[in-house]
């Protein structure tokens, strides 16, 4: 583990942080152009959590220090998560800490943090939220599994770095199996992180929320921490698609130069913009699902991970 | 074999993927009139199929099969079923029989079922789309499916659609299509079935004022 | 090595000396205990360094020409292993947790503790089938009695009955089991087992009789009946000991006799046991999902943790039977792991629930609530209990439930048409499973242990004395341990698979990393991950602290601006569960009371009962009812007629000898 790499895997880690928010507001700016809105600025998430770390917190009177400790292991977890997926080279030091089945554990540990969390002031909404929340999580996560066993049925393996390594190696065509995968996997990529039509980020109507409802006994720097996270989780989300599905420019081992990383850096931030856009298209498109049909959204997520398994099986492509 | 085929077997494959993938919307999908969108869409995936594979296999009367297809699946049934359901007024949500998960996920078992069933028939083809006859028979299990599951009339008859798209999909990627004689003469019973069919529409409307099957239950012997 | 085990028996008849006096037995024996257990886990480790040369031993005991065999190989080292450490931590729990006026008589009831934590150390160390045996019905005997400690209540004395029914039962097939497994040779030593010749057939009878024998004992489904009965019974230090070790004695005899005494594996004996595993595994996640008694949630969730732990078996027999030794290595070794963790974090809970259960006399979800504030100790104990058992890196739980996954993404290598694209399918149960598991644990921690007390009694709670706390502590720094440095455990598994199979899965030269087949493939590391936690959550502490200000102040809570809120207003366990009972619907029998609009005081009821229950097990008592009413027409109560039947019997069992 020489400095270089260290330097590498600080600066991947900075990035993730700084950029995160920033996605969030491009999702947001696209979206309201599409709907004929008049565009918040990019920044306004970082604007937010200024004016949210400034403030005093209003904290429950019963609250234990599991709610206090929340924020901070839900940031700490997306930035180590972060630290891990392969975003923009592939020769980092912590990225074999976990394979993506363990990132997924990762995930799951902040969801329950934050459920657990949600549940400590004892009120109607913080329950209800928590339980939903876990809900859909116990709907996405076989769909989720199911789309790492594509990729490790196509890369022989299921640690990030190696998948992005072994696409890398190989010549590209459209395979169905990753096609299918891919689909599934923006599926449960909408619903993990509380977007329509499963949650509405936007939403203020009680009933509907589900992320929403959890954090809404968080407030000032606590709740910045919060949104910090999930805008982070959102990226780490996003991160995981493009090393499984869209691998092009991250930075492989052996060839990540300075030049190769400003490259990865580049197609990152395309790949983000895209996704960001095609992301709030998707959401302006549908609408928010009843929570129970949130099983059957996630089912057909699951379906096509699981087609993809066996349709891969099958042709042997 | 005239043409390499490095690009065509993914290409064909994808397709195939892509049947498979139509015939699972065609079981989640409550509204008739997609059910019927979803249909045309599978007989243009079927007709580009058909002559990717006349492409490469040389042969010239596929070519044909595949206008026929075209002509009949993409255009004509579909058009004529959505002028159908207009009159009938049944372009709205089928009552299902069981829910759409369960059916799903019996769809899934299915689909493995014929993969299993079509591995050794698979050996034995020389086509270079052998892989692909599991997908054709899922499809012809699932458009089964898809008619056990429904109630009403019209979805029942576009089941029997897909599951001939199935046959037609199974015996191109096993045989290179089956001969002339016999396609043409499978797209005339296909007409007239339908024809019929739709005959019986009007009919069985007009007796119980729905075309919810469930009605023809009382017809058994007490 | 008998001399610890004996230790036990010895503690146990001490009691006896002065049953009534609980501070001699509390204090006394049950700390010495402790150190036994200590002992025996040392002797287990003993035994999996010293690798391939099993201590055996005849002892000068048992039937005439029948002496009792025992033996120490890595396989029962293993579980020992497990025993002695989980077996440590509850006792010093139990030495503060029995209270005097409960039931038994302390020394009694310190009698059958010993003499179930020694037989159950017996049942390991047996090498042949007479002595596995006597150790295996001593070992239900005395947890019959523990369970029914508490006898005067009679749902009590019917769990009781009920599990000392399936325990019977259960041993009746072991016995069959055995019956066949000697192949004509009468031989009852495992070791001319080992060599006896089987047909297929046979192999598959006796495989089939240990897979009923063992799968009543591990509760695994449909034969899981006894074990939410039994369980929430117990006074919880006996639950505790039922759940985390002796469902693992059943786990012990199903892989002596899988892998060890039947020399040949057939790949559909995996697919059934991996089957099987993985409907305990789901059944016991959902109906943990609905339970409201805390105990009870906690007995389905073993069901469920045993069901991982057959699939683990499952998928080994499966590969074996292929030719895959490795991957089945690997399945094995998730396999062991599980039981390892399962013992320590579902001791772990069942102890907390006997807390909550002394301080608020409470076992129903529906009355507690709020006790972190409290009951701190038991509250921060059970979180990492929690943690552990809902599957979350970087504690022990995660481990094995991920080398699983990963031992599941070998499948598709699997030389058979079906099976290698219906087994893949077996990871996304898996998953589900894993998932719901943790949404049972979030209601568990969270509606005991969270939110606003649901009555005003339980403002007064106590905390755990000094003697919990150290047992507690004990299982929970097991739980991190095995988390943080999961290789120690595994290579104490890995010289189990060794034995069995002849395969070890090397994971990783670095004790920190674990990197089942390459770390190529995939890695994970317990220790960085929980490092990398504790860096970057102290870092953003002092960032933000040093950003913004450290100013807050305490309110009401919030909740949308609802100025009136109770403690009625938060989630019960039923509606906690409430997305379970809608999606999984089918399973459950259902009894719904709702109140109509116009009631002025509305009232809402829920019981949802095991659909199997009402499905296999009430037809087969009422075929017993009817076969033994038509049985019991030939006892016609007249003492003539019996000796006819005697006078009989005599005269046809004469006329075979003729």
């Amino acid at each position: 583990m020489s400095a270089i790499t260290m330097v590498r895997q600080f600066g991947e880690v900075l990035l993730a942080i700084a950029l995160a928010p920033l996605f969030v507001g491009w999702i947001a700016q696209c979206r309201a152009w599409l709907q004929s809105r008049t565009a918040p600025p990019l920044v306004q998430p970082y604007r937010m959590m200024r004016k949210l770390f400034q403030k005093d917190v209003a904290l429950a009177a019963n609250a234990t220090p599991l709610f206090r400790i929340t924020p901070y292991v839900l940031f700490g977890s997306m930035v180590l998560a972060a630290a891990i997926i392969p975003s923009i080279a592939t020769d980092l030091p912590f990225a074999r800490v976990a394979d993506a089945i363990a990132l997924i554990g990762i995930f799951a540990t902040a969801r329950v943090f934050q459920s657990l969390a949600a549940m400590d002031t004892g009120t109607a909404f913080g329950t209800m939220g928590a339980r939903r929340e876990m809900m859909v999580g116990f709907l996405a996560e076989p769909a989720l599994l199911m789309v790492l066993f594509n990729a490790f049925l196509l890369s022989g393996s299921t640690a990030l770095p190696s998948v992005v390594e072994a696409y890398s190696a190989g010549p590209l065509s459209i395979n169905p199996s990753l096609t299918f995968a891919g689909v599934a996997f923006v599926m449960v990529l909408l619903a993990e992180n509380a977007r329509i039509p499963i949650d509405n980020p936007s939403t203020h109507l009680e009933l509907t929320m589900i992320h929403e409802a959890m954090v809404l006994e968080y407030s000032a720097r606590h709740l910045a921490l919060i949104e910090w996270a999930s805008s982070l989780k959102l990226f780490n989300y996003a991160c995981i698609g493009f090393a499984l599905f869209l691998p092009w420019g991250i930075a492989t081992h052996g060839a990540d130069g300075g030049w190769a990383l400003l490259l990865a850096a580049a197609a990152l931030i395309a790949k983000l913009v895209v996704f960001g856009a095609a992301l709030a298209l998707i959401e302006s498109l549908s609408a928010k699902l009843r929570i129970f049909r949130a099983p059957e959204y996630l089912a057909t997520a699951f379906l096509l991970a699981v087609l993809g398994l066996l349709v891969h099986l099958l042709l042997g492509s | 074999m005239p043409h390499s085929n490095h690009w065509i077997v993914p290409s064909l494959n994808l397709l195939a993927s892509i049947l498979l993938l139509i015939s699972f919307a065609m079981l989640s999908r409550r509204r008739t009139q997609r059910l019927i969108t979803l249909f045309a869409w599978q007989g243009l995936v079927l007709f580009t199929s058909t002559c990717l594979v006349a492409y490469s296999s040389g042969q010239k009367e596929m070519y044909y099969s595949a206008g026929l297809t075209l002509m009949l699946k993409v255009i004509a049934l579909p058009w004529i079923l959505h002028r159908l359901i207009q009159r009938l007024g049944a372009q709205w949500d089928s009552e299902l029989l069981v829910n759409i998960p369960t059916t799903m996920l019996v769809g899934l078992v299915l689909v493995i079922f014929a993969f299993g069933l079509a591995q050794p028939i698979s050996r034995m083809a020389t086509t270079i789309t052998r892989n692909t006859i599991g997908i054709a028979l899922a499809v012809i299990f699932l458009a089964f499916l898809m008619m056990i599951t429904r109630r009403k009339a019209v979805t029942q008859v576009i089941g029997f659609l897909a599951m001939e798209n199935g046959l037609f999909f199974a015996a191109t990627s096993a045989t290179y299509g089956m001969p002339m004689v016999i396609e043409l003469g499978i797209a005339l019973d296909l007409l007239v079935g339908f024809f019929i069919l739709g005959i019986f529409f009007f009919q069985i409307r007009e007796q119980f004022d729905s075309l919810d099957l469930s009605h023809l239950e009382a017809l058994k012997e007490e | 090595m008998l001399l610890l085990v004996l230790g036990w028996l010895f503690l146990g008849a001490i009691g006896l000396l002065r049953p009534h006096s609980l501070r001699f037995v509390a204090r006394g024996l049950f700390p010495a205990g402790a150190v036994i257990g200590l002992g025996v886990a040392l002797l287990g480790t003993v035994a999996l360094l010293a690798g391939h040369a099993p201590q055996a031993m005849v002892l000068p005991l048992g039937l005439p020409s029948l002496p009792f065999h025992v033996r120490l190989d890595a396989l029962s080292g293993f579980f020992l292993l497990l025993m002695g450490l989980a077996g440590a931590g509850i006792s010093i729990f139990a030495a503060g947790y029995f209270r005097s006026g409960e039931g038994t008589a302390p020394g009694l009831l310190g009698l059958h503790y010993h003499i179930f934590l020694a037989s159950m150390a017996l049942v390991v160390l047996a090498d042949d089938a007479y002595f596995f045996m006597v150790a295996w019905e001593l070992m239900a005997l005395s947890s019959y009695f523990l369970v029914v400690s508490q006898h005067r209540l009679p749902e009590i004395r019917r769990a009781g009955f009920l599990y000392l029914l399936m325990a019977h039962l259960g041993a009746l097939c072991l016995l069959l089991s055995f019956g066949v497994l000697q192949g004509g040779r009468w031989q009852f030593t495992f070791d001319a087992m080992r060599g006896a010749p089987l047909t297929p057939l046979w192999a598959t009878v006796a495989f089939l009789l240990a897979l009923l024998g063992f799968g009543a004992k591990a509760g695994l489904v449909p034969l899981h009946g006894w074990l939410p009965e039994a369980h929430p019974a117990a006074p919880s230090p006996v639950s505790a000991m039922m759940s985390g070790l002796m469902l693992k004695t059943a786990v012990y005899g199903m892989l002596r006799i899988t892998f060890d005494l039947l020399h040949v594996q057939f790949w559909q004996w995996g697919v059934l046991v991996l089957a099987l595993g993985l409907f305990s595994a789901i059944y016991g996640a959902i109906f943990a999902g609905v339970k409201t008694d805390m105990k009870r949630l906690l007995a389905y969730s073993s069901i469920e943790n045993i069901g991982l732990i057959f699939t683990g078996i499952g998928l080994a027999i499966l590969f074996d039977a292929c030719h895959l030794p490795l991957f089945a290595a690997l399945a094995l070794s998730a396999a062991l792991l599980h039981s390892l963790n399962h013992a320590f974090f579902k001791s772990l809970l069942f102890l907390a629930t006997g807390n909550v259960l002394h301080a608020t006399k409470r076992r129903s979800l529906g009355a507690l609530g709020g006790l972190a504030h409290t009951m701190p100790w038991v509250a921060t104990m059970a979180l990492v209990g929690t943690l552990a058992i809902a599957g979350l890196p970087p504690l022990n739980g995660f481990v094995s439930e991920w080398l699983l996954l990963q031992a599941f993404l070998f499948t598709p290598q699997i030389p058979h048409a079906f099976i290698n694209m219906l087994v893949p399918l077996g990871a996304a149960v898996l998953a589900l499973t894993v998932a719901l598991a943790a949404y049972v644990m979030v209601k568990f921690y969270g509606i005991i242990f969270l939110g606003q007390p649901r009555e005003p009694a339980l403002e007064d709670a106590h905390d755990a004395n000094w003697l919990e706390r150290i047992g507690l502590a004990w299982l929970a720094l097991g739980c991190i341990a095995i988390g943080v440095l999961p290789q120690i455990a595994l290579r104490a598994a890995g010289a189990v698979t060794g034995l069995l199979l002849g395969q070890t899965v090397n994971f990783s030269s670095q004790l920190w990393w674990v990197a089942p087949i390459t770390a190529k493939q995939a890695s994970y590391s317990g220790l960085l991950l929980l490092a990398g936690i504790i860096c970057v959550v102290g870092i953003t502490f002092v960032v933000v602290r040093g950003l913004a200000h450290g100013r807050f102040r305490r309110t009401v809570p919030w909740d949308c601006g609802y100025p009136w809120q109770t403690s009625r207003m938060q989630d019960t366990a039923e509606g906690f569960g409430q997305p379970i009972r809608h999606i999984f619907g089918t399973a459950f029998d259902m009894e719904r009371e709702l109140p109509s609009p116009s009631d002025s005081a509305p009232h809402y009821r829920i019981h949802v009962e095991d659909r199997l229950w009402r499905m296999a097990y009430l037809p087969i008592e009422r075929a017993v009812q009817r076969l033994s009413d038509a049985i019991g027409v030939l006892q016609g109560g007249r003492l003539a007629i019996y000796l006819l039947y005697s006078f009989l019997t005599l005269l046809a069992l004469l006329v075979g000898v003729l």
